[in-house]
C-alpha cells in the first residue's frame, strides 16, 4: 500500500518536473505560458461548447442526402449502394494480397462500418434500412478477401477485374438511355460527396499512369516523345486549374468527333486528370532519376528487356522513393475537386454553398456548414496521409 | 614462345572473338583496336592501371557499352545493333559488378530467381529450386528471405554471383568484384570464384587480386591506354614480363 502511494507520489513529481522544464524554464516561456494557456483554454472551451450547444446543425442534418449524393434520384440510389459494395469488395481482394497496407486499411474501414452499422439505438437514431445499407458495404470486404484466397488471383487479373468493374460502375451510375431497369441519370444531377469521390477517384486512377508515361517520355532518348512530354508538362503546369476547367468546357467538344458528347462531369475529369498528371510526371521523374544506373545495367546483364527492367526493377524503386510527393499530389487533387463549382457542378462544397445561400432557413448556419465541410475534407486527407505513411513503412523493409 | 602458345589456343574454337574493336566516349578514345580470342573454359584475368579501358572492354562483351568500330562475336553471335542478337548474348553471359547492383526491393531469393522466370520462362517452382541450390553453392542459403540491405558486402557479392549463375550462362564476366569489399570479405568471394573456375566456366575477370590471378588464371591480359600491351600465362607475366609498362605496373602493385 505504501509502495503504491510512493509510486503515485513519484509520478506526480515527474509531471510537475516536466511542466517546469518545458513551460516555465525561462522568464519568456513563463510569460508565454501564462498568457497562452488561458487563451487556448478559453478558445477551445468556447469552441467545443458552441459546437454542442449553440450551433445549429439543421442545415446539414436536414440535407443529408444532398450532401451525400446531390440531386441523384432517391429511387435510383441502390445503384450507388452496389458500386460501394463493389469498391469494398476490391479492397477485400487487395487486402488478401499479403500487403499489410491494404490489410490495415480494410480492417480500419470495415471496423468503422460495423461500429456505425451496429451503433446502439439509444445514442444515435439510425433507420434500420440505413443500417442494412452500411453493413452490406462492410460485407464486401470479407467477401473479396475470400474470393482472392479461393481463386488465387494475381495482380494482373486484379487490375483487369478492377478496371472492368470501374467502367461497369460508371455505366451503372449513369444508367442507359431507353432502359427500364437503370434509367439514364444525367451526370449533371450527380453531386455532393458522390461527385467529389467520383472526380477524385477517377482523377487519381487516370493521372497516375498518365504521369508515369509523361515522366518516361521526358526521359526518353527519342526527340519526338521527349518534345511532346516536355511541351505537355510545361504548358499544363503554367496554367491554373480553374482555367483548365473552363478550357475543357470549350475545347473538348471541338476535339471530339461529331456526335460524340462528353458531359460536364467528363470534362471536369479530363481537366483534373491532365492537370494532376503533369505534376505527377515531375514527381515520378524525380523518382526515376533516383534509381542508380547500376540497377539498369544489372537488369540488362540478366537478359531482361527494356520493358521488363522498367516494370520489374526501375519503377518499383522509383515510385517507392517518391511516395510522399505522389500522395501529396493525390491530396491536393482531392481538395482541388471543389473547384468544379466554378463550372456549375455541385460537389460537396457546391452543395454546402447552395444550402447556405439557397434557403432562408439556413442562411445563418454558414459557420456550421463550412466547419462541417472542413471536417469532411480533413477526415479524408488525413486518412490519405496516414495510409501514405503506412506504405512507406512497409516498403522501407528493403532499404539500402 | 608466347606468341606460338597463344596461337595454338586461338586455333581452337573461340567463344569470344574481338577483331579490331574501337570505342570512343565522346572524343575520348577508350579502346584502340582490341584483338583477342578467348576459348571455352578459359579463365582470363584482365588488369592494368585505372582508365586503361579494362572495364569498358569487359562491358562491351554483353553490350552494356556499345563499340563503334570492329567486330565482337560471342558464342557465335555477332553483337550489332540488332536487339535479338543482344538479348541472345545476354542470356549466355553473366556479369558481376563492383558495386553488386542487387535489386534492393526484392529479397535474396527473389533477386536470384527473377531472371530465370522472366527470361528463361521457368515456373516459379523450378526457378526457386535452382536458386536455392545456387545459394547453397555460394554458402548463403540461410539468408534467402532477407533483403540485400541486410547483408554484408561479401554476402551481397555472393548473391550477385548466384543471381548471374541462375541464368545458366556459359560465360561469366567479373568487373572488379572484390574492389568494394573489406579485406576479410574478399576471400569468401574469391573462394566462390575459384570453385566456379574449377567447374570449367569461361571467366573474364577484371581484378587486381594477383594471388587469385596466379592461382586460377589460364591467361593474364595487361591493358594500358586502351590497348592490350601484353598477355600470357601467369608464369610468363609474373616471372618474365616483356613490356616495360607491365613491369612498372606489376612492381607497383606486387
Amino acid at each position: 500500500m505504501r509502495l503504491v502511494l510512493k509510486n503515485q507520489h513519484i509520478k506526480f513529481n515527474v509531471v510537475i518536473n516536466t511542466i517546469r522544464l518545458n513551460l516555465f524554464n525561462s522568464p519568456l516561456n513563463t510569460i508565454l505560458t501564462c498568457v497562452l494557456f488561458p487563451l487556448i483554454t478559453y478558445v477551445v472551451f468556447n469552441g467545443v461548447s458552441w459546437i454542442f450547444t449553440e450551433a445549429n446543425w439543421q442545415g446539414i442534418t436536414n440535407n443529408k442526402r444532398l450532401f451525400l449524393i446531390g440531386q441523384y434520384p432517391q429511387e435510383e440510389s441502390w445503384r450507388i449502394q452496389i458500386v460501394l459494395i463493389f469498391l469494398s469488395y476490391i479492397l477485400g481482394i487487395l487486402a488478401s494480397l499479403n500487403k499489410p497496407v491494404f490489410y490495415k486499411i480494410s480492417i480500419g474501414i470495415s471496423s468503422a462500418i460495423f461500429i456505425i452499422g451496429l451503433f446502439p439505438e439509444e445514442f444515435m437514431q439510425i433507420e434500420s434500412t440505413t443500417r442494412l445499407w452500411i453493413l452490406s458495404i462492410g460485407a464486401g470486404i470479407p467477401l473479396g478477401y475470400f474470393t482472392r484466397n479461393r481463386f488465387h488471383l494475381n495482380s494482373g487479373k486484379i487490375i483487369i477485374l478492377g478496371s472492368i468493374g470501374i467502367i461497369l460502375s460508371y455505366i451503372l451510375l449513369r444508367g442507359l438511355k431507353n432502359s427500364e431497369v437503370i434509367p439514364y441519370v444525367s451526370t449533371n444531377e450527380w453531386g455532393g460527396l458522390l461527385l467529389t469521390f467520383f472526380l477524385a477517384l477517377i482523377g487519381i486512377l487516370l493521372s497516375f499512369p498518365l504521369g508515369i508515361f509523361l515522366a518516361l517520355g521526358r526521359r526518353s532518348n527519342l526527340p519526338f516523345f521527349k518534345g511532346i512530354s516536355v511541351l505537355f508538362i510545361e504548358t499544363i503546369r503554367a496554367v491554373p486549374l480553374v482555367t483548365l476547367l473552363f478550357m475543357t468546357l470549350i475545347i473538348v467538344p471541338l476535339l471530339l468527333p461529331e456526335g460524340w458528347r462528353l458531359d460536364r462531369v467528363g470534362r471536369a475529369v479530363a481537366a483534373i486528370t491532365i492537370f494532376s498528371g503533369a505534376y505527377m510526371a515531375e514527381n515520378i521523374r524525380g523518382g526515376l532519376a533516383s534509381v542508380p544506373n547500376g540497377q539498369i545495367e544489372a537488369a540488362k546483364s540478366l537478359g531482361l528487356n527494356t520493358f521488363m527492367s522498367l516494370y520489374l526493377i526501375v519503377l518499383p524503386q522509383a515510385l517507392r522513393n517518391v511516395i510522399p510527393a505522389i500522395v501529396g499530389q493525390f491530396i491536393s487533387l482531392f481538395k482541388d475537386t471543389s473547384l468544379v463549382v466554378t463550372i456549375g457542378l455541385l460537389d460537396i462544397v457546391g452543395i454546402g454553398k447552395s444550402v447556405v445561400l439557397g434557403n432562408i432557413d439556413y442562411i445563418n448556419t454558414q459557420a456550421e456548414v463550412y466547419l462541417f465541410l472542413a471536417f469532411v475534407f480533413w477526415i479524408f486527407t488525413f486518412s490519405m496521409s496516414y495510409i501514405s505513411k503506412l506504405i512507406e513503412n512497409t516498403l522501407g523493409v528493403g532499404k539500402r | 614462345m608466347t606468341q606460338t602458345n597463344l596461337n595454338r589456343l586461338d586455333n581452337e574454337n573461340p567463344i569470344i572473338t574481338f577483331e579490331d574493336v574501337h570505342k570512343w566516349f565522346g572524343t575520348f578514345h577508350v579502346l584502340k583496336g582490341i584483338n583477342i580470342k578467348i576459348n571455352k573454359g578459359e579463365v582470363v584475368v584482365v588488369f592494368g592501371p585505372s582508365g586503361s579501358g579494362k572495364s569498358t572492354f569487359i562491358r562491351t562483351i554483353n553490350r552494356i557499352e556499345e563499340h563503334q568500330k570492329g567486330n565482337i562475336i560471342v558464342d557465335g553471335i555477332e553483337l550489332t545493333t540488332d536487339l535479338k542478337n543482344i538479348e541472345a548474348v545476354r542470356k549466355e553471359v553473366g556479369m558481376v559488378f563492383q558495386s553488386f547492383n542487387l535489386f534492393p526491393h526484392l529479397t535474396v531469393i527473389e533477386n536470384v530467381s527473377l531472371a530465370p522466370q522472366k527470361v528463361r520462362k521457368m515456373t516459379k517452382l523450378e526457378a526457386t529450386k535452382i536458386s536455392t541450390d545456387l545459394l547453397e553453392r555460394v554458402g548463403i542459403s540461410d539468408q534467402a528471405d532477407k533483403y540485400p540491405g541486410q547483408l554484408s558486402g561479401g554476402q551481397q557479392q555472393r548473391v550477385a554471383i548466384a543471381r548471374s549463375l541462375a541464368m545458366q550462362p556459359s560465360i561469366m564476366l567479373f568487373d572488379e568484384p572484390t574492389s568494394a569489399l573489406d579485406p576479410e570479405m574478399i576471400k569468401e568471394v574469391l573462394d566462390v570464384m575459384k570453385e566456379l573456375a574449377s567447374s570449367g566456366m569461361t571467366m573474364i575477370v577484371v581484378t587486381h587480386e594477383m594471388g587469385f590471378a596466379r592461382e586460377v588464371a589460364d591467361r593474364l591480359v595487361m591493358f594500358d591506354e586502351g590497348v592490350i600491351v601484353e598477355s600470357g600465362t601467369p608464369d610468363e607475366i609474373f616471372n618474365s614480363p616483356k613490356n616495360d609498362r607491365t613491369k612498372l605496373f606489376l612492381s607497383q602493385i606486387l
